[in-house]
């Protein structure tokens, strides 16, 4: 089954409206719970008025922080802790202030709309800028400047390497900020009963969740039930601690009824923390050929108001990646993160390693310019060659795994008719009539399988494992429990693929469930493109050991060794003797039946397995772009994307065609239409999805993709995740094509996004 | 305080409902809160996404802009009237064989809009597909494989 393009276990259900997400589960007496948000991007509360609220119907509470000061603060980082809703004062336009309980969501807004917050402003920092300039007062007790975090990655620097090169250049790079802005906004329904509560919510890591809620309410973990139902996508967005995963099970325990929050679109622009947001100052030093030398980085990361444990330190996965797929001698790294009175910021889509890949490729795009040469030929002299792999990096303990990347890059070129291209744009240059084309290449490679244990220990979790129990039920067929939690990747279906092939049980008879912490043993979650590179090995391994022990029982039942037998379709087969043959559901069914067993052969057919990866994996490829640009407008059209990708083993092909479309078009969004912005007095100027530009149907083009597949060693299943691909490769894709058509001007960069305006002020203020 | 109650009679998927409501209630919320026909999906507030979209009196809508009192004495299709007891309906078919959709939480008002183009042009082009649903937003698939479901669709029952 793995390599088939199956159609999905999961489709059903949502396709005819019978998905479970968390605003579709209702309880007996459910009570809503609603935000109020800060107006306001820095100021003092003087005071909150909520005796207005209190009197309106159906009103059943109003909290605000100091009736929250006895719970132990949510996930933070150590010495800046953060609360549950604004105390003293607020922080970012959205910070919740208070909280309002009612028996309908409209009453409940209702309420939320009549408290009355009042504020002294204070001075707003909304940029990067503004918060470290010298009389910038600091935003975050305990913090005594606005420089949350200061790294030094690399011990050393690069100065003498950049004093060696023939050729060195600077670049100043903006990957600007955006909103994960999943379909479904975050939800949680918590129901205390008893001695503890039961969650519902649109989370990543349901173990990870139960684990902090457990510890906040000093209660035993097998007392809090965690589940993450359908979850309407989350991109990295619903991996963050938001203060209602904690503040409905505590209003649920106080109230002794039901209580469910549903984010709002609105809300969720401003208080769902947002992705990406950093600056880049960049150094590079090459030769004649364009063969890199040295790479010197400096990143200026904006947190936001109140600093996220996760996004705080995100820039420590930039500055790991930014070799990109290229043998860079040296490099030197480090990281500044800054407070602002902005959204916090945290995982989006890649987390930190979109933002290399569109460093080093924009970096390598630049190179190439300065020297007069095609970027494809600076590629292919800086490639790490396939007899490299495994590729220790300047990083220690990042190492590449298998891969081909001169191969991709050849594949890509190849599928683009490049040399056709390059054709076709001096042609319409010379054509005043004809729109301008452009062709931008990304050879990417970015970090997946996440995973292993010290590494992720260093987010919080438990371990960078994933684990999965298969149980074969006495009729034969399986059912087998997962930690991962995903939201739109197919696990039921991948999943159920690497388990038919190693239990030998068919496709149809194989069920997989995940998300709920009761039913399902200790598991990590679903990010870091890590569901088939550490979940799918799990499932492997565990459904291995099922068909070992199945196979002894087989023998015994033919009278054989567990060597003499051979797999057939129905089950297992004397070698040579067909008619001595018994099916795996005679297996199944003789494994419960003690006296039938050999002696010392435990009853059932089950096997748990903990799959702990002894790496990171690398996914990489090669993408390509061609854009043309309307010379009146500067409006950018993209004509067409290639992508050539290398996601290891390709378990559905079907399903991974979507994940990398999918990532694809979040970073054609990127580089074209998205940025959350706000104005100098730190007010969002586009918190919603009429003015945020998430694109439509009429936005996005076509997607050519092609595969090649190098196995990883670094798993048995080969595999190495493409969840993050798409997003890592393709915003520098097409940033690299509108420079690249615009380049005859004297056009050296375009900051994204990439809009009319901005396309067509570099055309006419180039050079 | 009092709070206003008009009475509604609403046909949804061939069933008659007559129940009390606010002037206020949204379609959307008649249909998920009231009914618990929680098929139909709200992903904003500014009637931008389209997840809520579905059949009025044969008409694709967004049910986040219309109120429940104006749909009284109309007749309602939500995402769980398509298709039968024998199984999908061919749009929702084609949504699972070209894998339209991931996380599924646009695919019920992607999945009416779509039939109601089918409805409209049984044999659409790309580029009319992309016209016809240009109002639904779905975040994970980059809408090819949407297109293609929609072609499989067409090419294989239509809008039945
Ligand atoms: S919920 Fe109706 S358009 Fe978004
Ligand atoms: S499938 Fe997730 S939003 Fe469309």
């Amino acid at each position: 089954m793995i390599g088939s393009a199956v159609p999905r276990k999961e489709d059903a259900a949502l396709l005819t409206g019978r998905g479970t997400f968390v605003d579709d589960i209702h309880r007996p007496g459910l009570l809503h719970m609603v935000y109020v948000h800060s107006g306001e991007a820095h100021a003092l509360i003087t005071q909150i008025d909520t005796e207005a609220a209190r009197a309106l119907p159906g009103v059943v509470g109003v909290w605000t922080a100091r009736d929250f000061a006895e719970l132990p603060a949510r996930p933070s980082v150590p010495g800046l802790e953060r609360g549950y809703l604004a105390g003293d004062k607020v922080h970012y336009v959205g910070e919740p202030v208070a909280v309002v309980v009612a028996t309908d969501r409209y009453l409940a807004a209702d309420a939320a709309r009549a408290v009355r917050v009042e504020y002294e402003p204070l001075p707003v920092m909304a940029t990067v800028a503004d918060a470290l300039a010298p009389d910038a007062v600091p935003i975050f007790a305990p913090l005594e400047s606005n420089l949350a975090l200061e790294q030094q990655v690399t011990p050393h620097d690069v100065a003498d390497e950049l004093d060696a090169s023939p050729h060195r250049l600077r670049a100043r790079l903006v990957n600007q900020r955006c909103a994960g802005a999943p379909l479904e906004p975050y939800g949680v329904l918590a129901d205390w009963t008893g001695a503890g509560p039961t969650i519902w919510a649109t989370v990543q890591a349901p173990h990870r969740v139960r684990a902090e809620i457990a510890e906040r309410f000093g209660l035993a973990r097998h007392l809090v039930r965690v589940i993450a139902p359908d979850v309407g996508g989350a991109f990295g967005v619903k991996s963050s601690f938001m203060p209602e995963l904690f503040l409905a099970p505590e209003l649920s325990r106080r109230l002794g009824r039901p209580v469910k929050f549903v984010e709002t679109r609105g809300e969720h622009m401003v208080h769902t923390y947002h992705g990406r947001d950093q600056i880049q100052e960049v150094e590079v030093g090459f030769d004649d050929e364009g063969t890199i030398l040295a790479l010197d980085v400096t990143l200026t990361v904006n947190t936001g108001g109140v600093p996220d444990p996760v996004g705080i330190a995100l820039a420590t996965l930039t500055s790991y990646m930014l070799g990109g797929c290229y043998r860079i001698p040296k490099i030197a790294a480090r990281f500044r993160s800054v407070v602002t009175n902005t959204t916090p910021t945290a995982s989006y889509r890649g987390a930190g390693r979109p933002e290399a890949s569109f460093l080093i490729e924009r970096v390598v795009d630049l190179v190439a310019r300065r020297l007069g040469k095609d970027p494809a030929d600076v590629r292919r002299v800086n490639l790490v060659q396939p007899g490299e792999m495994p590729y220790q990096t300047p990083f220690e303990g990042i190492v590449y795994d298998e891969a081909d990347y001169p191969a991709a890059l050849d594949l890509l070129l190849d599928r683009l008719d490049y040399a056709g291209l390059r054709e076709e744009q001096e042609r319409r240059r010379a054509d005043p009539g004809a729109k301008l084309l452009g062709v931008g290449l990304s050879t990417f490679v970015e970090m997946g399988g996440f995973g292993p244990t010290p590494l992720f220990e260093q987010f919080g979790y438990i371990g960078g494992w994933e684990s999965a129990n298969v149980r074969l039920q006495p009729d034969g067929s399986a059912i087998i429990l997962v930690g991962t939690a995903p939201h739109g990747q197919g696990h039921q279906t991948a999943l159920a693929q690497i388990a038919a092939d190693e239990l030998g049980v068919p496709f149809e008879a194989i069920s997989v469930l995940y998300g709920d912490t009761a039913v399902v043993q200790e598991g990590i979650g679903t990010m870091g493109s890590r569901g088939m590179p550490v979940a799918g090995n799990a499932v492997r391994q565990a459904a291995a050991d099922v068909a070992a022990k199945a196979r002894l029982i087989a023998a015994h039942m033919l009278e054989a060794e567990g060597d003499d037998l051979v797999r057939v379709e129905a089950g297992f087969q004397v070698k040579g003797v067909p008619t001595a043959e018994v099916s795996l559901a005679a297996v199944a069914e003789r494994s419960f039946k003690p006296h039938l067993l050999p002696a010392g052969t435990g009853l059932g057919l089950e096997c748990t397995s903990y799959y702990e990866p002894s790496n990171l994996s690398y996914p990489s490829g090669a993408h390509g772009c061609v854009v043309e640009i309307d010379r009146e407008t500067g409006h950018v059209h993209v004509l067409r994307y290639v992508c050539v990708d290398d996601c290891g083993t390709v378990i559905n092909p079907m399903t991974a065609r979507g994940q990398i479309h999918g990532g694809v078009a979040q970073g054609i969004a990127q580089a074209l239409y998205e940025k959350v912005s706000f104005d100098a007095d730190g007010r969002p100027l586009n918190a919603s999805l009429e003015d945020y530009m998430l694109p439509g149907m009429l936005d996005l083009p076509g997607y050519e993709t092609h595969h090649i597949e190098t196995k990883s060693s670094f798993n048995p299943l080969g595999a190495k995740g493409l969840g993050e691909a798409g997003a890592t490769a393709a915003p520098q894709a097409v940033v690299n094509a509108i420079v690249d058509a615009l380049a005859h001007l004297g056009v050296r960069d375009v900051e994204m996004p990439c809009t009319p305006e901005r396309v067509w002020k570099a055309m006419h203020h180039a050079s | 305080m009092r709070v206003e109650i008009v009475r509604v009679e609403i046909t949804v998927n061939g069933q008659p409902h007559s129940r009390e409501v606010e002037p206020r209630l949204l379609l959307v919320h008649f249909l998920r809160d009231t009914l618990s026909l929680t098929g139909t999906h709200v992903g904003c507030d500014t009637s931008s996404c389209g997840a809520c979209t579905v059949m009025l009196d044969g008409v694709a809508v967004k049910s986040c802009t219309v109120l429940a009192a104006q749909a009284d004495g109309c007749s309602v299709t939500t995402v769980e009237g398509l298709g039968g007891p024998d199984g999908l309906s061919p749009v929702q078919e084609g949504f699972r064989q070209c894998h339209g959709l991931q996380c599924g939480f646009c695919t019920p008002g992607m999945v009416m809009a779509a039939t109601a183009l089918l409805t409209e042009r049984p044999d659409p082009s790309e580029q009319e597909i992309r016209d016809g649903l240009k109002g639904n937003m779905c975040r994970c698939t980059g809408y090819q494989m949407i297109v293609e479901s929609v072609q499989w669709a067409a090419a294989n029952g239509g809008a039945r």
